[in-house]
């Protein structure tokens, strides 16, 4: 076993690599042992893995449905049967903490997986055309650029209506253009690199050369921008819950369950401080994390 | 010198009349994606063809797309924003009114952000890797981590509900509503020009745990750009010069390194100030704080249109007015920008 062990660190660690996949991976491997050296770092990843296996798992850990009701044991404080009280209809507070953290996850998750290509998309093209198409592309990013993100997705949400299908897209909107401008100051100082022009003259299109040689190159610093918005991208959500405007109830959201106790407050603190708790929690996670990810991945960045 | 600062200006002015131009656009079609019939609104569903008709020609519904544009761009530029269903004003005339609220609000909040988080940033990159600068480090990450709203509820459920040190929610305890005179629309200094201190008190008790909330989401962000400013200029070698020269570390420190970054932070102070106007909007919500914020929030949760993109736009002018004042300063105070 032990023998075992030593060959796989020191195929993992040879000075000589054999095959790209062999250096590919050391460069995953050393990268994750820079990352494991950060405390605070771990303890990002190891919340924001926690809230994973919950949001998985959430029907066998939450002791009841985040939806039943029991009056009679409305507003009931922390006990060894509610271990965080229950709210103003007796629903569990617990159970709706632990169904909520599958909607904040899949808000994040969302917003990721649209903000992230569109502005990936939108400021490779800028870059690597330059021209009129820079020119245009990024007066429209200036645009969204000059609204704070909170009032630009209340706009949108006022348009489109409250839900969270309308909150998850009002975000997303707000959300692409520091990405974009991001991807296009990588793409300028990649544009005349000799392997593009390389690319170039064996005659690839203008689209393979953006996505298979420009943006691959601009995702670590996507990565680790993306992963440090994502703390503003929940509070921002929280937010609009918390007006209403979010996800509508039923919906165990955390910022509308924690507006929801506002009527409670002197008699019943834990229906508004548990899910506050729980979302400076998260964009903790995600802010000590991106912070760490900076430090590996983008090491010309500081502060 | 002044050459180049009008030069600056004009090319600011046509890239912000671009973006003003953009940022009009936006809330044009905010208004045009409604779901529901402006005209239906109006008329109620029970009327017939011919009134509907009338109406969607008297909205302006009826001509071509960019005629609309034309004529509301006209209107938004001479601040004709229309009348708010949910308070029977004009939007103007509101706007007027509840803007005065949340400037004394972002004002005291800033001068918290700009007190505690300039020191802070300067002693956090002085002593490096102290303890100072770790609690710096965690008092800026839970700063950006915390949703102000949440702590607003719980500063009021402490502060206020159990402990009794400040006032509750709005601007001053009903007792004194409506007993001095409006001179500023800041209630702390409109007390102070009535000379009528039982007012200012109660105002002050009500604006400092708003503010203070307010304040700290701007101090985080100021502290850690100070921070990250303060290391770059002290690892510079005129630095160094500066204290082999026989000057003592904190001269160095006043003197040059600090007058150094003084620029940059003039535009993050700037961009502070510019951001409380977001957080104003959940701050005074939970507050119920008379403010501009708790206006869209009210204007939204109605559905009226006319309030919340004035607001909007209102914001987005806001900013590029701010960006401009910034560059041109920059430019202005900074000879290496020259």
């Amino acid at each position: 076993m032990s023998a075992q062990n030593t060959s796989l660190r020191g195929w993992l660690t040879a000075d000589v690599t054999t095959s790209p996949w062999q250096a590919r991976i050391q460069r995953t491997y050393f990268g994750w042992r820079r990352l494991s050296s950060n405390h605070l770092t771990m303890f990002g990843l190891a919340v924001l893995l926690f809230l994973v296996i919950i949001a998985l798992l959430a029907p066998q850990i939450a002791p009841q449905g985040y939806d039943e009701q029991s009056l009679p044991e409305r507003l009931a404080a922390p006990s060894a049967a509610h271990w965080f009280g229950t709210d103003d209809l007796g629903r569990d507070v617990l159970a709706r903490m632990v169904y909520g953290t599958r909607v904040t996850l899949m808000i994040a998750c969302l917003v990721a997986v649209i903000a992230a290509p569109l502005g990936l998309l939108i400021g490779t093209a800028s870059g690597y055309f330059g021209g009129w198409v820079d020119t245009v592309l990024m007066r429209i990013n200036d645009v969204f650029l000059s609204f704070p993100g909170l009032i630009l997705a209340l706009g949108f949400v006022a348009a489109l209506g409250p839900g969270i299908r309308n909150a998850v897209i009002a975000i997303a909107l707000t959300a692409w253009p520091p990405i974009a401008r991001l991807a296009r100051a990588e793409t300028l100082t990649l544009r005349n690199a000799d392997y593009i022009a390389a690319v170039r003259i064996q005659g690839a299109s203008a689209l393979r050369i953006i996505l298979r040689h420009v943006m691959p190159m601009c995702l670590p610093s996507v990565v680790v921008r993306i992963t440090l918005n994502m703390a503003g991208i929940i509070i921002t959500a929280a937010g609009l819950g918390f007006l209403g405007l979010g996800a509508q109830p039923p919906m165990p959201e955390w910022g509308s369950m924690l507006s929801s106790g506002r009527a409670h407050l002197s008699g019943a603190w834990w229906i508004s401080a548990v899910p506050g708790i729980a979302i400076v929690l998260t964009s903790l996670a995600f802010n000590l994390l991106g912070d760490g990810l900076r430090d590996v991945l983008d090491p010309r960045s500081d502060s | 010198m002044r050459l180049s600062v009008l030069k600056v200006v004009a090319r600011q002015a046509s890239s912000i009349s671009t973006t003003l131009l953009g940022l009009l656009a936006v809330t044009f079609f905010m208004g045009r994606m409604l779901p529901n019939d402006p005209v239906l609104a109006i008329v109620g569903d029970l009327a017939d063809q011919s009134t509907y008709d009338m109406v969607h020609h008297q909205l302006g519904l009826d001509k071509p797309l960019y005629v609309q544009f034309y004529l509301y761009i006209r209107s938004m530029l001479s601040g004709d924003f229309g009348n708010a269903l949910f308070t029977g004003h004009r939007v103007a005339d509101d706007l007027m009114k509840v803007f005065p609220a949340t400037a004394e609000l972002a004002t005291f909040a800033i001068i918290i952000g700009v007190g505690i988080g300039v020191p802070l940033g300067v002693l956090a990159a002085v002593y490096r890797g102290s303890i100072i600068d770790h609690v710096a480090r965690v008092v800026g990450l839970l700063g950006y981590s915390s949703p102000a709203f949440w702590l607003g509820l719980m500063g009021l459920i402490l502060f206020y509900a159990t402990l009794g040190w400040v006032g509750g929610p709005g601007r001053l305890d009903v007792a004194f509503m409506d007993s001095i005179e409006t001179h500023t629309g800041f209630m702390t200094i409109d007390a102070l020009w009535e000379g009528d201190m039982d007012v200012f008190w109660n105002a002050l008790s009500h604006l400092v745990l708003p503010g203070a909330i307010l304040g700290y989401g701007s101090m985080a962000y100021i502290s850690r750009m100070t921070r990250s400013f303060m290391l770059e200029q002290m690892a510079q070698e005129y630095i160094v010069a500066a204290r082999v020269k026989g000057l003592s570390r904190w001269a160095v420190i006043r003197r040059h390194a600090f007058r150094n970054i003084l620029v940059q932070l003039v535009t993050v102070i700037a961009l502070a100030y510019a951001f409380l106007l977001e957080g104003a909007v959940l701050t005074e919500t939970v507050f119920a704080w008379p403010g501009f914020g708790h206006y869209l929030v009210a204007g939204l949760l109605a559905g009226d249109m006319n309030a919340v993109l004035a607001c909007v736009l209102i914001v987005g002018i806001i900013f590029i007015g701010l960006n401009l004042f910034t560059d041109v300063l920059y430019r202005l105070l900074d000879p290496r920008t020259r």
